[in-house]
């Protein structure tokens, strides 16, 4: 009972806060709802009130370890677990592990005739059972206006409403009372006096032929909350505010890399982009963001995949005539049925139903591209944290189906990289584009800033927009620094020109290595042609010789024949 | 007379000694002393001590008095000061053409 007091003075410094673990929500009012205090939740028929209590309690239940108490006063306890059943929620369980205690409290006022002073003590009692039978944090009344309609004198319904309340507080129980929506007022009987901690309003409406559910945190007494209106959905498993379900960081991580469209950049990314990554493309105005991504759309169609296109800048046949003059053709996918365009201005709409709205159609499409064309549109339209939370959502969505996201993003000239920042956390590869001037003249250069899981290339390519796409070249790369454009061109012919004159130095210089080398063999074979001609005058003279010798002897040899002489006698006796 | 000769059994549903509870008592007392003599009995539940009653019979307001026989169930609320209504409610007086 003390609680209470306590609990107040904690109040003036921080308000403790019971987490609802409905998706979206706990974010909108920074943790959930006041603990120890009852909030009103109100709304029309069918607005989602008794799924909202619901799963307050099933999620307070399941994930906080706070047991609940469900009263009702409007749906048997079969019909309840009949109708949340096909959210996933098994209330029989929770009731039979003492998690979740259920009172169906039946007010039939054909058979009550009042007689005098009265008071709702049996009510007060059967909460009290109930809170101490399941140890209960969390109470759900649904909706104590079925009092009003079965019981009679209003005036003493009111002063036991209050004290009720009262009640709750002194239990320290987390409340949530459910009430029906009144003409012109939040509730029909004036419920909203007496629970002044927090007021929560659900509204389902119908706009353009399509029913959006809204939920908006009108009052939360000690506490920041979001003020708008935030679309949310019922799904199979439970209430999203905020649409996109957060699925956390459990997702698949395909290693398939499918091509951008752009075989170069599919080179720098050492493949293409991963399926089910997110990428970003972001660029100061007139970089070529858009015909990024309509390569994209075109190979993805290309490849009978199917591309889904969000453009929040340009219309779908201002694109696809842009995209013409450079060579993409994106008619004839859209005529296939592999592209579907989507234009929204950002401003028609606010962020979160744009998202409901981008959910929605994500999951029509079934698409295995979707392209955002730009994201910045939609960042101008929230609050950075709200966004990037938004934004999150959407990604963990698409990530999850294994849908490939591009995103672009203009940047402003003087934050060239902050601007994105906030949100580039979330992207698997980041792909810069920007201008790069120099001498008076203006070129797109691309490069990769980042892209997880996969080498890339560190290099900065020039961007061409041609009437045949894109194309990327090599930046040249010198001395002087990268060069674009008709820089690089000059460069490249001064180059051209300096190599020729290489070639022409070489050639000389072989040339005059061939005539030094013919010198020398001339004069080799005039020396060689000099000795022969005096070898072969020796040889002669030699030869002369040696036959002169030999005639000689002879000669001797026939004198001494002729003198008589003993033939035997050496002939060299001369008389 | 409705339910002429019929024998009454009553139910009066309190928390505790309260003002009201004793209060319904004696008047149920005097209506039936009057009305139902030697044909009735109440039996007076005291939800406090067993709050598990409530629920099982559906008690919100207090104090409640069931007429659990003759049927068809009816419920009286409040401290059955009312003598009429207390009458319209036993359905030993024809209710009232609104």
């Amino acid at each position: 009972m003390n609680d209470t007091e306590g609990n107040k003075h904690d109040a003036s410094n921080q308000l403790l806060k019971s987490p609802t673990g409905i998706q979206g929500f706990d974010e909108i009012t920074n943790g959930g709802l006041p603990q120890g205090r009852p909030t009103l939740v109100c709304g029309s028929a069918g607005s989602g009130k008794t799924l909202f209590a619901m799963e307050f309690l099933v999620r307070g239940a399941t994930e906080f370890n706070e047991p609940g108490v469900f009263l009702s006063f409007e749906e048997t306890e079969e019909e309840l677990k009949q109708n949340v059943s096909s959210l996933g929620f098994d209330l029989e369980d929770l009731v039979a592990r003492e998690k979740l205690f259920m009172d169906y409290v039946s007010i039939e006022p054909s058979d009550i005739v009042e007689t005098g002073e009265f008071d709702l003590d049996g009510l007060f009692i059967r909460l009290g059972d109930a809170i101490e039978t399941v140890g209960a944090k969390r109470v759900v009344l649904d909706t104590l206006e079925a009092l009003f309609a079965g019981l009679p004198n209003p005036t003493i319904l009111r002063a036991e409403i209050r004290r009720l309340f009262r009640y709750l507080k002194s239990k320290g129980v987390t409340a949530v009372a459910t009430a029906e929506q009144g003409d012109g007022s939040l509730t029909r009987h004036g419920l909203a006096e007496y629970v002044s901690d927090c007021v929560v309003q659900l509204d389902n409406r119908v706009n353009e032929q399509a029913a959006t559910r809204r939920l908006r945190v009108v009052k939360y007494r000690g506490s920041q909350h979001g003020t708008n209106e935030y679309p949310f959905l019922i799904e199979q498993n439970g209430i999203s505010v905020l649409p996109i379900t957060s699925m956390g960081l459990d997702y698949e991580a395909p290693s398939e890399q499918i091509p951008s469209g752009l075989p170069r950049l599919d080179t720098m990314l050492g493949g293409g982009f991963y399926r089910g990554s997110s990428i970003l493309v972001s660029g100061t105005p007139g970089t070529g963001k858009t015909s990024i991504a309509a390569h994209f759309a075109d190979e993805t169609c290309k490849g009978g995949e199917r591309c889904l296109y969000f453009a929040f800048e340009e219309s779908r046949k201002q694109i696809m005539r842009n995209m013409r003059s450079i060579g993409v053709e994106l008619a004839p996918w859209e005529q296939k049925g592999l592209l579907r365009f989507h234009n929204v201005r950002p401003s028609q709409y606010v962020l979160e139903m744009h998202l409901v709205m981008m959910h929605k159609l994500i999951k029509e499409f079934k698409p295995e591209v979707v392209l955002i064309d730009p994201i910045s549109n939609l960042l101008t339209i929230g609050n950075p944290p709200e966004v990037k939370s938004v934004l999150t959502r959407l990604i963990d969505f698409m990530k999850m189906d294994g849908i490939t996201a591009l995103f672009t993003s203009l940047l402003v000239r003087p934050s060239i990289e902050e601007t994105a920042v906030g949100i580039s956390s979330l992207m698997d590869t980041w792909i810069m584009l920007r201008d790069i001037e120099t001498n008076g003249e203006r070129n797109r250069g691309l490069y990769i800033l980042k892209s997880r899981g996969m080498a890339h290339s560190n290099q900065v390519r020039e961007f061409l927009l041609t009437s045949n796409g894109i194309d990327l070249l090599d930046v040249y790369t010198g001395p002087g620094g990268a060069m674009t454009g008709a820089l690089r061109a000059a460069q490249e012919a001064k180059e051209r020109a300096q190599a020729l004159e290489h070639e022409q130095e070489i050639q000389r210089m072989q040339r005059e290595l061939a005539r030094e080398r013919q010198a020398l063999d001339a004069k080799i074979s005039l020396l060689r042609s000099e000795f022969e001609a005096r070898e072969d005058s020796l040889m002669r003279a030699i030869s002369q010789a040696e036959s002169r010798e030999d005639v000689l002897a002879k000669e001797d040899v026939e004198i001494g024949r002729l003198r008589k002489a003993d033939e035997s006698a050496p002939p060299t006796q001369k008389l | 007379m409705c339910d002429p000769g019929k024998y009454f059994m009553l139910r009066l549903y309190v928390a505790g000694q309260s003002a009201k509870a004793i209060a319904a008592f004696a008047n149920l007392k005097t209506i039936c002393e009057e009305q139902l003599k030697g044909r009735y009995e109440i039996e007076v539940i005291d939800l406090l001590e067993n709050p598990k009653l409530a629920r099982e019979d559906q008690i919100v307001a207090l104090p409640t008095l069931v007429r659990r026989l003759p049927p068809p169930l009816r419920k009286i609320i409040g401290d059955l000061s009312d003598t009429e209504r207390v009458l319209i409610g036993l359905n030993l007086l024809p209710r009232p053409k609104a």
